[in-house]
């Protein structure tokens, strides 16, 4: 997997985790991955709405020390 | 118009009084589906903080004009962020201080009876979560029952009346929120008693609650008599005080019974349920007053915000009382059973001292309504 850009979001409260993502998600092009690093442990559920209300793609979440790393694709 | 916070007793009384309020929850689906802020007067709007990013244009028309909005969301940041908006739109808009997280651990305390000689007796409300604890008061002493993890909500109460707190007791392992009950004693010196049969392997030391016992608390002597009632799990017991009121833990609610399966034994534990509710309550006076350790729906409370009925009156209206047939009871509490509380191995593990989590994880340990109930 390419990944294209790091998010760092790690110790942010909710909203910032999505507010950061959304803002570099503007800069990728369509099928670009972006990772994001977080641990507001909130933000698990969060991802995988607004993946799925916004069309990019979540490949995977995972989890390791407290910090929740997720793959999103960038959609059209 | 500036944005307001307004903290979780406001919004208690707000639900208690019945008072109309509109919410925007801006958590995503799912979380507001499971679990919201309840109150008889209430209209929802929920969309998603993360759909309002950019602006609240699109939900303007849904919005009212003219009446208070209260914003929610987990902990508060989108609330804020999304609740700034609405007032520069012009939007009477307040946001709920320390979010939904704050809402569950806010309790209510409400008097709900005078017992003999001074004593009192009262009710502590977890409106968020649906639980209910209490507090025996009687001379210089109290008794506490179904604490929850808020320590210092009761032994600041305490510390107010001017009594020490000498028993805490709880009816049951609890399976839905942690219990404080333990730390209670270990903080004040009291007796800390626990039913036996649900203290399989515990690692802390207890008192154990044995069946028909009778405890006096305080110079007035109010008579806390303990009853065995199982079901909901092997141990749980109830308690009658001052010989009028009946706290009946997680087996009978106002409009609801205990479920059986929250150890995963539903088999094994609906005949005790069946026997607790059909032979034991049945052989009480119809005129205690039940007072559970849980209500379900924000139609179970009182006027005054308690949660309080007549047995006699259960008697004739609680469904789960109601039913004849042994088999249909049977597959009432084991078949159709809504999904389990959060975390609800965790937090057993945590009330048998297994587990100690941190404060942060055990606030979402307790995230959503407790479920310990069938209707």
């Amino acid at each position: 997997m390419k990944i294209t850009k790091v998010v760092d979001a790690k110790g942010m409260a909710c909203p910032m985790p999505i507010v950061k993502t959304k803002k570099e998600m503007k800069q990728l092009e369509t099928g670009d991955i972006l990772e994001v690093q977080a641990t507001d442990q909130g933000a698990l559920k969060d991802f995988e709405a607004w993946a799925k209300s916004t069309g990019h793609e979540l490949l995977q979440t995972k989890e390791a020390d407290g910090v929740l790393t997720f793959h999103i694709k960038k959609g059209e | 118009m500036s944005l307001i916070a307004m903290n979780p007793s406001e919004l208690a009384r707000k639900v208690i009084q019945k008072e109309p309020l509109f919410i925007l929850d801006v958590r995503n689906e799912d979380a507001f589906r499971d679990w919201k802020v309840e109150g008889e007067n209430i209209q929802y709007l929920n969309v998603p903080y993360f759909d309002l990013l950019d602006g609240v244009e699109e939900i303007v028309d849904q919005l009212p004009k003219h009446q208070p909005i209260l914003v929610v969301c987990a902990k508060e940041g989108s609330s804020i962020l999304v609740g700034e908006m609405l007032s520069e739109e012009g939007f009477n808009a307040s946001y709920l201080a320390g979010g939904m997280k704050a809402w569950s651990e806010h309790l209510e305390l409400i008097k709900v009876a005078d017992l003999r000689e001074g004593g009192e007796l009262y009710q502590f409300v977890r409106l968020g979560k649906g639980c209910l604890s209490y507090m025996v008061l009687s001379g210089n002493e109290a008794a506490i029952i179904d604490a929850t993890r808020m320590t210092d909500v009761y032994v600041t109460f305490a510390k107010e009346k001017g009594v020490s707190i000498s028993h805490v007791f709880d009816t049951h392992l609890h399976a839905d929120h942690i219990s404080g009950g333990r730390m209670i004693a270990e903080e004040t010196g009291a007796t800390y008693w626990f039913p036996p049969k649900d203290a399989e392997d515990v690692t802390f030391n207890y008192k154990p609650i044995e069946d028909n016992t009778h405890l006096q608390v305080g110079a007035s002597r109010i008579d806390i008599q303990s009853l065995e009632t199982p079901g909901h799990t092997i141990g749980s017991m109830s308690f009658i005080i001052d010989e009028v009121y009946l706290l009946t833990g997680d087996i009978l609610f106002i409009d609801s019974i205990g479920r059986p399966d929250l150890a995963g034994k539903a088999e094994d534990w609906v005949g005790d349920l069946r026997h607790s509710l059909y032979k034991t309550y049945q052989a009480l006076s119809p005129d205690l007053i039940v007072m559970p350790a849980h209500f379900m729906i924000i139609d179970e409370l009182n006027d005054d915000g308690s949660v309080a009925e007549k047995l006699g009156v259960l008697m004739e209206r609680n469904h789960g009382l109601n039913v004849d047939d042994e088999r249909e009871f049977r597959s009432m509490v084991t078949d159709h059973l809504p999904p389990q509380p959060n975390a609800y191995r965790e937090i057993r593990e945590t009330n048998l001292g297994k587990k100690s989590p941190s404060l942060e994880d055990q606030r979402e340990m307790e995230i959503g309504p407790n479920r310990c109930a069938v209707r």
